[in-house]
């Protein structure tokens, strides 16, 4: 009687269909005939299914010809921007402890535009499972040179061949993995022949092995077959392999030191919405803004003033130094704290001080379409004269100026345009200190929302809502909150409606 | 009790790269005229007989199903 087993098959590893390809190749992959891929993704595969870590492993596929690395493998799959593998992977085998990340990358994705970024991680000993698809070429984009291209290698952007002096030499990255404390294990195999293939079976083994132990980041490298790329047929792309190269990536163990590693540990991730709240904004902590009492706090609180109906954008510009950035972190919390959805975008100059400061931001019942604030703004706040020059063209032709009038000259604004003033710097000094002007700055807003857009009812939860976000926003330090509210009365007390020159229309 | 092995090969799913005809120590294989489903020639079984079941061929082909290695087993 004859009985038939079958001994090799389709891993299952694979997805059993790949629906994505296209009919009628929904069994095989995109890959050139030929190619390293296909054979790793089998070893791959099947080292899937026979560690039975399907449902816990995540396939982190690059930019490269591998791109489509989900469509195959039967696990999680996420594919990143260029590079950008180890950042992802990073995040992934943290917050999942028990996960497995596989990041496969090429060498124009690893090499050239992530070393950096990869270099790092193998510097922090993230617990991964590395692999690294060298094939001494750009394959995906059409042949051009790779950071581990041969010297003398011809290539659609070295005609000539890869000239040392002029392009460098070939980038020797196992080397750099090995010579680093962290990873546990490093090694470089070769695609070429069925003997280096089986070697290449168990370095990968190893590597998911050690990550499935939670030993640390393991690498392996491995020199894969690129015919179409370089031009070559099954047998020329394995004696390239395998004669030329070895000879500048040796193959070999390179750094073994998983058995004497403790599995790698980080601070267990958190998910509890609560907690995560406390911890992020502790001054709530016993406030009564939780969930349920949240939605009462939006009906009670509700401001009446029409102004508040459609989004207000505002621009808050000075002198680095002056505080622009935390008065416009104050407003912002208060628009937070009267439920408005918000969005705060500082940009600055390099200098810590003396160079420019600006902050846009954008509060709005409904949601916001973009948090920056370059055209068309309700409201600028300025603190130096440079910014107003700047940023008034700016302002809509209703728009609103609040600024320090101690030095601050206003220009001719438009018919509709309003200004408030108040001497900030010069109050401030009497207070103190030049850091009380933002609270001044907020009198004088106080009194220009009073003046023009209140309701009754919204002018004194608007003082509320100031000395609020002030106490919030300063939290940390309790001693300047009384200060600063002395400073935003004074403020409010001092400020004035400009008489401006209005240009005519 | 007899085993003997052979390879099978999915014509719909090779791209006739040959790395398996070079990776076969036995020369079970070799590349065919006739073209597949892709328009590519694909490989067959040119010498069953010869087949040993060392899977080298399977773990060369960079294809997932293209290679199916088969035990046959004959009970007296």
């Amino acid at each position: 009687m004859k009985t038939f087993r079958i001994i090799k098959d389709r891993p299952a590893g694979f997805f059993a269909e790949f629906e994505k390809r296209p009919a009628p190749l929904r069994h095989n992959m995109h890959y050139c005939p030929g190619c390293g891929h296909g054979v790793l993704h089998k070893i791959v595969a099947e080292a899937l299914t026979d560690f039975d870590i399907k449902d816990r492993t995540t396939f982190i596929s690059p930019v490269g010809c591998a791109v489509f690395g989900y469509y195959y493998m039967d696990c999680f799959g996420i594919s990143t921007p260029h590079g950008r593998a180890p950042a992802v992977a990073t995040g992934l085998s943290r917050a999942h402890r028990d996960s497995v990340v596989i990041s496969y990358q090429g060498d124009g994705d690893l090499a050239a535009i992530g070393f950096n970024e990869f270099i790092h991680t193998v510097n922090r000993g993230e617990n991964l499972c590395y692999i690294f698809v060298n094939n001494a070429i750009y394959g995906m984009t059409g042949g051009q040179m790779a950071p581990t291209t041969l010297v003398g290698q011809k290539t659609s952007t070295t005609p000539h061949g890869r000239c040392a002096s002029e392009d460098g030499i070939p980038f020797r990255v196992a080397e750099i993995v090995a010579s680093q404390p962290n990873p546990v294990y490093v090694e470089r195999v070769a695609l070429s022949t069925p003997k280096e293939i089986m070697k290449a079976r168990a370095a990968i083994r190893k590597a998911i092995k050690n990550t499935m132990e939670r030993k640390g980041l393991s690498f392996v490298e491995v020199l894969s077959p690129c015919p179409v790329g370089l031009k070559k047929d099954a047998a020329g792309i394995s004696k390239f392999i395998d004669e030329e190269m070895t000879k500048i990536f040796p193959l070999g163990k390179l750094k073994d030191v998983a058995a004497e590693r403790v599995p790698v540990e980080h601070p267990v991730p958190v998910y509890d919405r609560e907690k995560v709240r406390a911890a992020l904004f502790p001054q709530e902590n016993g406030a009564e803004e939780t969930e349920s009492s949240g939605k009462k706090l939006r009906e009670d609180v509700y401001n009446e003033s029409e102004i508040f109906e459609k989004e207000r954008r505002i621009k808050v510009a000075g002198a680095g130094g002056q505080g622009v950035l935390s008065l416009a972190y104050i407003i912002a919390h208060m628009a937070r704290l009267r439920n408005f959805n918000v969005t705060y975008l500082p940009t600055y100059g390099p200098e810590m001080r003396g160079g420019t400061a600006d902050c846009s931001v954008v509060a709005s019942r409904r949601e916001i379409a973009s948090p920056i604030v370059d055209s068309n703004a309700n409201m600028l706040i300025v603190l130096n004269q440079p910014s107003l020059d700047k940023y008034l063209p700016q302002l809509k032709p209703t728009g609103v100026i609040v600024y320090d009038s101690s030095s601050v000259t206003l220009p001719e604004i438009g018919e509709n345009q309003v200004a408030y003033g108040v001497p900030a710097a010069q109050l401030a000094v009497g207070l103190g200190s030049t850091r009380y002007g933002n609270s001044l700055i907020l009198g004088a807003l106080a009194k220009m929302m009073e003046e023009l857009f209140l309701t009754p009812k919204d002018t004194k939860d608007f003082s509320d809502v100031v000395e609020a976000a002030l106490r919030e926003c300063f939290a940390d330090k309790p001693k300047i909150i009384a200060p600063n509210l002395e400073a935003f009365r004074l403020g409010k007390e001092n400020a004035f409606r400009a008489e401006t020159i209005k240009t005519p229309k | 009790m007899k085993k003997r092995y052979f390879p099978k090969i999915r014509n719909d799913e090779c791209k006739g790269c040959e790395r398996c005809v070079i990776a076969c120590p036995k020369g079970v294989l070799a590349l065919g005229k006739a073209l597949n489903v892709m328009g590519l020639p694909h490989v067959f079984v040119a010498d069953e007989a010869a087949c040993t079941g060392c899977s080298l061929c399977f773990y060369t082909c960079p294809e997932p199903g293209a290679i199916s290695i088969i035990e046959e087993k004959e009970e007296d």
